[in-house]
């Protein structure tokens, strides 16, 4: 079993925030982890910022609530600012450099920066650099098996909506696959 | 029990309810349960139910009371404000003993409040949910697989006893998602007969009423004595609550519903620092698990309770212990959500020797 992860997603109303937290903690769930999935809810579902907490864990699951990250998914650079701070020591953020842009670093925690809205421009996926980000979680913790992460997405995309399963799971490969690169 | 999936606080429990036999849903859309109302809307149809959304929160209860008055499972679900819309009707349906489940998935308040998750609906829920003499059962769910659970046992006592029962959630448990194993379905006509309904009786028997009013005076009080002895069986029988790690405690945390999980996760790390410290988790709010309390005054040197209010439940805490034990209160409010490290501070401090009455507004307790 993989550790106990606390994990934050942040980003615009529309970016698939929400989303990639049910793939990660569906994923959980298929690992017969205890999880739990709590969103912002409110004026960010209509155009503010969105934000997503998920816990994976061996043990019930007490606040839901994530307050100290282990690891932090950051979409936009007002997400990273919000966040950042509150990121464990020795945790992991991952931030989509193509919406970030340049930010302020700190030097106690792993950075992966990863360009995903332009890796899903450019690889015919557009709207899955959450997903991609997943995949670089994925990456970066092992917090599930790639094969739970394919079922979660299985059961997470609409039934009405299959056809989306295989870009999805081509966008998860793409973040797992993705390799350094300056914030 | 199925498999396990995963679904918002609010669809579990719309789920959960479908599958104990309600057929009739009344209601109106108010943040955070309208995933409750919505998930009704595609579900019961194909039951073969109804799924009405009505013109108010008024008119919504008043719907409630007469499906309950022909002896159908019914119900209806609203957050803070809608509930105070829905008081009078609650109250009508205590005077003509009618069950029925009334959902408040609470936020924050007075007035229109907030959206954030809150907890300040105790006092109306098990003290003044309507004019008069009278109460109503609350359970207080703490986890996406209570708000299954709970859901049958709301129709199950509110049917035994006549009365309505409320189940008192929150903002969090209603949006959180966690895995839930959903109950079996039960099949609406397989459930115990109603002889008291109003369902035609082609003059083989007297005519049955549902009504509260009651103008000679000494009838009244006959039918509210009646009741009350009703309200002392359930007092008797249906007290509720979870214990965790009680057993060598001596600090005690008294919390229910999303407070009870972030109590949860304080007490886990106290207990990493050697203070032995437990959990009580009221179920029922009313009735308050007086047993349960009293049962553990002898042994428990401070309590601690937390809530997302200025602070109500503590009340009920302290009429149990009546002075035997500092009761020590922690809390945030209007959509505030404690962390469990406030928490863990808050019970250092009383394993310290030190008494906490704190609802700390613009700084957290460091």
């Amino acid at each position: 079993m993989s550790k106990n992860l606390n994990i934050m997603l942040a980003g615009f109303g529309g970016q698939g925030i929400l989303f990639a937290g049910k793939i990660i903690a569906q994923a959980g769930m298929i690992d017969g982890r205890e999880i739990s999935w709590l969103p912002s809810y409110g004026p960010e579902m209509r155009g503010g910022t969105a934000n997503c907490s998920v816990c994976l864990s061996d043990e019930p699951i007490g606040s839901p609530l994530v307050t100290a990250p282990d690891a932090l998914i950051a979409m936009n650079l007002p997400s990273y600012e919000r966040f950042i701070a509150d990121v464990v020591p020795g945790g992991v953020v991952i931030v989509d450099s193509t919406m970030v842009g340049t930010c302020t670093m700190r030097g106690d925690i792993e950075y992966y920066t990863v360009p995903a809205t332009q890796l899903a421009e450019d690889n015919g996926l557009k709207g899955l650099a959450n997903v991609i980000l997943v995949g670089k979680l994925l990456a970066a913790t092992g917090f599930a098996t790639r094969e739970s992460c394919e079922k979660a997405i299985d059961k997470s995309v609409p039934a009405k909506h299959a056809d989306l399963a295989e870009p999805n799971k081509r966008a998860l490969a793409i973040g797992q696959a993705w390799t350094a690169s300056e914030c | 029990m199925g498999e396990k999936v995963l679904m918002k606080g609010n669809e579990a429990l719309a789920e959960a309810a479908i599958r104990a036999g309600c057929r009739f849903f009344f209601g109106y859309p108010i943040t955070p349960q309208t995933e409750l109302a919505a998930y009704m809307a595609k579900r019961m149809p194909r039951e073969g139910g109804v799924y009405l959304q009505a013109e108010s929160e008024v008119a919504a209860i008043n719907m409630v009371y007469g499906a309950s008055a022909a002896g159908a499972r019914v119900m209806t679900s609203s957050s803070s404000p809608g509930i105070s819309l829905k008081q009078e009707g609650i109250s009508y349906m205590i005077g003509a003993d009618l069950p029925g489940l009334i959902v408040n998935v609470q936020r924050g308040g007075p007035g229109l409040g907030g959206i954030q998750p809150s907890q300040a609906d105790y006092w109306q829920a098990t003290r003044a949910v309507g004019h008069g003499d009278g109460h109503i059962i609350v359970l207080a769910p703490s986890t996406v697989q209570e708000m299954a659970d709970l859901a049958a046992l709301a129709f199950d006592l509110g049917d035994r006893y006549r009365t309505p029962v409320m189940i008192l959630a929150d903002g969090l448990l209603g949006q959180m998602m966690e895995p839930v194993a959903l109950p079996e379905p039960t099949d609406p006509a397989a459930l115990p007969a109603k002889p008291w309904a109003l369902t035609g009786h082609h003059n083989e028997r007297t005519h049955n009423i549902a009504n509260s009013l009651q103008l000679v005076a000494q009838n009244l009080e006959d039918t509210i004595i009646e009741r009350w002895e009703r309200y002392r069986a359930i007092e008797a029988a249906e007290q509720r609550a979870e214990t965790y790690l009680t057993e060598d405690a001596e600090i005690l945390v008294v919390a229910y519903g999303a407070v009870a999980r972030i109590a949860r996760s304080a007490i886990n790390k106290a207990r990493g620092e050697g203070i032995k410290v437990g959990l009580i988790r009221p179920i029922t709010l009313w009735p308050f698990p007086k047993a349960i309390i009293e049962a553990s005054v002898a042994t428990t040197k401070a309590y601690l309770v937390s809530e997302f209010s200025m602070g109500q439940m503590v009340d009920d805490v302290r009429l149990v212990v009546n002075g035997r034990a500092p009761v020590n209160f922690f809390s945030h409010t209007g959509g505030v959500v404690q962390t469990p490290e406030e928490l863990f501070v808050a019970l250092r401090r009383i394993a310290d020797g030190g008494q906490i009455d704190l609802v700390p507004f613009q700084s957290k307790l460091k």
